[in-house]
């Protein structure tokens, strides 16, 4: 309070007694909802993603010999909120063979800014809609000009009983140089 | 600092509007009386915060309500008290708006120049009301939804425009996601801004007019900051500690089994300071719910809006007395009819009940690992046996069969039981039941049935104690053993692999004829087909081929009393009669089956 304010009447420390109780016990009145309040409000922080296990995409043979990536979409259980979701979609890979029994996985998201990135018309390179990164075959920044701080995120990848191409399918953070899982 | 605060105000003027709030003079100085206001204006801010951070983690779909305040009560951190407290204080504010109407009308303080000003305070508990109203339906449970259903109803009876205005309401013919997404629209959003509009003008006609004093002697005048302010704190912290008392005491707002429109829900009643509407509806017969719901309440509220008017007549203030104290009388009288009325009707009780059972279980099986399926929690109780198993049993099989004595639900069956108790088939423990020559020919097992003077009577009572060997009656336990093991019960599972040879020395004394089983039975492929074959015996599949077919030749074949062919003739879905063996067979989820 400043001095052009009128003052209240009565005695100073009376008055202050007074302020100092009405500012305790508003306080205290807004203590509880404050606090479930945040609490719920920071539930978020402490839920992380389920535990990324491999999960079969597709069969090999359904992948062309001559090194073309083919997109695919990754299903597994999901708990989304208060919903449970058995094998649903959750994300997508591009698949490419580089051997006869060898296969690259990568992550269609954009490392720059979260964008789903296209396979380029001729499957010649991979080319994001958003800000213009481009990227090889394999992965890696193929214009320098590209904005994306890293090359497109590699995924683990493995065939299992001859056939079975199997992907343990994670998000990367964007925006920064180095892979870091989103959890 | 200074700087900054004086270059505020120069752009904003501020100081002037803080002092100018802070430092009003109250004549006769600050008193407790004059806390209610500022209580209601606390309370409301709560649930203005506590309903936006709610907002944040609810989602008004029919699929999703449910499982949302699911959700924000038992898995999100603070949920349940931030929806504890929004809950209670709710009803807080309702009991705070009358005791200040009340005061306002004991007072005098709706007379010249107040008039608008009481207006907009009852305009204010309409819309409080309205808020309570449609915050009941939002959790989509059982309790909001047929609660709720009955106010929508009412709205139908408006004359001329009845169906149109319910339509409007709900959002088209039905509940369902439009219903919550308009209720949720008129809750957290169109309410609470003429809400907030209708505080502004009544604390602005408040400041202008100044508060109503009776005495203004009582004390030197005093300011509203920090003595009138340090009053209104208390009673705000008051009005809290009560919430909090409420949330703790109560566990926190409850939360039924999700709405489900095809189960009749007998415990529908509307939140406790509508009750005596609800009451009030019972005495209006058919054709006369206007009279009742629209006409009188209407001109009740008419007058109770004319009451400044009226009080300017010489005997206006005691009438407006009366008035509201005859008002007061009669919700009490028709609130405590409602309540006494209910605490006697024993169907009710039982309801509540029923309902009291399915809120717990479906919270248990949606804490399941399986989790709550994209179909809404609903599902899960719909195909849980524990749930529907006793309501098929009591509506299909216990016009015959009782369980434990009883109907499936509990209560004693309504004709004499005409065949087999049940409960436990397939246990060890049924079939030494059936094995007891005083048991086998009473009612719980073939005691009223066509099979009473049968073959299978005559075996156990005469054929075992007489014509058995010694060698043979040794056999019986290890028979007895191996026929429950034939059921497969979850339940025996662990105790019939560490009995695996006593179980497989009752499978060779049956097969290789030492006892004389097959002389009627069939059992694996050795034996007369005469009564009920024994392979796979009360397992989930003979007991579903037994739903599906009594007559069949594997089972009863000819000789079926009278059980009817379920299956065959259509009078039961598969799914129906899987729950009711899964039921019989104790085969449900449990909470500690995932926590071992």
């Amino acid at each position: 309070m400043s001095d052009e304010n009128p003052k209240p009447d009565g005695e100073p420390r009376r008055n202050f007694l007074a302020a100092m109780g009405a500012v305790i016990a508003g306080g205290l009145a807004g203590v509880a909802p404050a606090l479930a309040g945040v609490a719920t409000l920071l539930d978020p922080l402490r839920r992380t993603r389920d535990d990324q296990a491999m999960v079969m995409v597709t069969k090999l043979p359904v992948l062309p010999a001559d090194g073309v990536p083919r997109k695919f979409t990754v299903s597994t259980d999901r708990v989304d909120g208060w919903t449970t979701y058995q094998n649903t979609p959750v994300g997508a890979v591009y698949l490419r063979r580089t051997e006869e029994n060898e296969l690259r996985c990568l992550n269609v998201v954009c490392p720059h800014a979260g964008c789903f990135v296209n396979l380029a018309p001729g499957a010649t390179h991979f080319a994001c809609p958003c800000h213009r990164s481009r990227f090889a075959l394999d992965g890696s920044i193929d214009d320098p000009a590209s904005p994306s701080p890293r090359a497109m995120d590699e995924l683990e990848c493995e065939i299992r009983n001859d056939d079975e191409v199997w992907v343990r399918f994670q998000n990367f953070q964007p925006g920064q140089e180095h892979k870091v899982p989103i959890v | 600092m200074k700087a900054m605060l004086d270059w505020l105000d120069d752009r904003t003027g501020y100081r002037g509007l803080l002092s100018e709030a802070l430092y009003e003079r109250i004549p006769g100085g600050a008193r407790w009386r004059y806390v209610w206001g500022s209580t209601l204006t606390f309370a409301i801010g709560v649930q203005f915060v506590t309903g936006l951070i709610l907002w944040a983690a609810y989602s008004a779909n029919a699929q999703g309500a449910w499982e949302s305040v699911y959700y924000i009560q038992y898995e999100m951190w603070g949920g349940w008290l931030l929806r504890g407290i929004h809950h209670y204080m709710a009803q807080v504010t309702v009991v705070l708006l009358l005791l200040h109407l009340m005061q306002v009308v004991i007072d005098g303080a709706y007379r010249a120049p107040r008039e608008v000003n009481f207006w907009f305070g009852l305009g204010l508990l309409g819309l409080v009301l309205a808020l309570s109203l449609t915050g009941y339906l939002l959790p989509w449970d059982q309790k909001g939804y047929w609660a709720t259903k009955v106010a929508t109803s009412i709205a139908a009876i408006t004359p001329f425009v009845g169906p149109e205005v319910q339509k409007l309401m709900i959002g088209g013919p039905e509940y369902g996601h439009l219903t919550l997404t308009r209720f949720f629209a008129l809750h957290a959003g169109i309410i609470p801004a003429a809400i907030v509009l209708l505080i502004v003008g009544h604390i602005y006609l408040f400041r202008r007019h100044g508060i109503t004093v009776k005495d203004p002697d009582h004390a030197p005048d005093s300011m509203f900051w920090p003595d009138q302010i340090f009053r209104d704190a208390v009673a705000m912290l008051a009005v809290m500690a009560t919430v909090l008392i409420l949330v703790f005491a109560t566990g926190g707002a409850h939360l039924g089994a999700p709405a489900n429109p095809t189960e009749p829900y007998a415990a529908a009643r509307p939140e406790w300071y509508f009750m005596f509407l609800f009451q009030w509806l019972k005495y209006f017969p058919a054709g006369w719910e206007v009279v009742g719901a629209m006409i009188i309440p209407g001109m009740i509220v008419t007058v109770v809006a004319l009451i400044p008017i009226l009080g300017n007549w010489k005997l206006g203030h005691r009438f407006n007395l009366g008035l509201m104290a005859s008002l007061i009388m009669g919700v009490g009288l028709l609130t405590f009819l409602a309540y006494a009325q209910d605490g006697a009707d024993e169907d009710f009780l039982m309801a509540k009940e029923q309902a009291e059972q399915e809120a717990h279980r479906v919270q248990e099986l949606a804490a399941a690992p399986t989790g709550i399926p994209p179909t809404g929690a609903l599902d899960l109780l719909r195909n849980d046996p524990l749930t529907q198993g006793p309501k098929l049993f009591s509506s299909n099989c216990a016009s015959c069969h009782t369980y434990n004595g009883h109907d499936g639900l509990g209560a004693p069956p309504a004709e004499d039981p005409s065949a087999a108790d049940l409960h436990g088939f397939g246990s060890r423990e049924w079939l030494d039941g059936l094995f007891d020559p005083e048991r086998v020919n009473t009612p719980e097992y073939f005691g009223a049935t066509d099979f009473r003077n049968g073959e299978m009577v005559r075996f156990v009572q005469r054929g075992i104690p007489n014509a058995w060997t010694d060698e043979q009656r040794a056999e019986l336990e290890y028979v007895i053993a191996w026929l429950s093991a034939e059921a497969g019960l979850t339940r025996q599972q662990d105790l019939e692999e560490a009995e695996a040879a006593r179980i497989e020395r009752g499978r060779d004394a049956v097969v290789n004829e030492v006892v004389d089983c097959t002389r009627c039975h069939m059992v694996y492929g050795v034996g007369e087909q005469e009564g009920p074959e024994l392979t796979g015996w009360a397992s989930r599949d003979w007991m579903l081929r037994m739903l599906n077919d009594p007559a069949h030749p594997s089972l009863y074949g000819e000789d079926n009393d009278r059980m009817p062919a379920f299956g065959a003739d259509e009078i039961l879905t598969d799914r129906d009669m899987g729950l009711i063996v899964d039921w019989i067979r104790e085969d449900w989820y449990r909470a500690t089956d995932s926590q071992e």
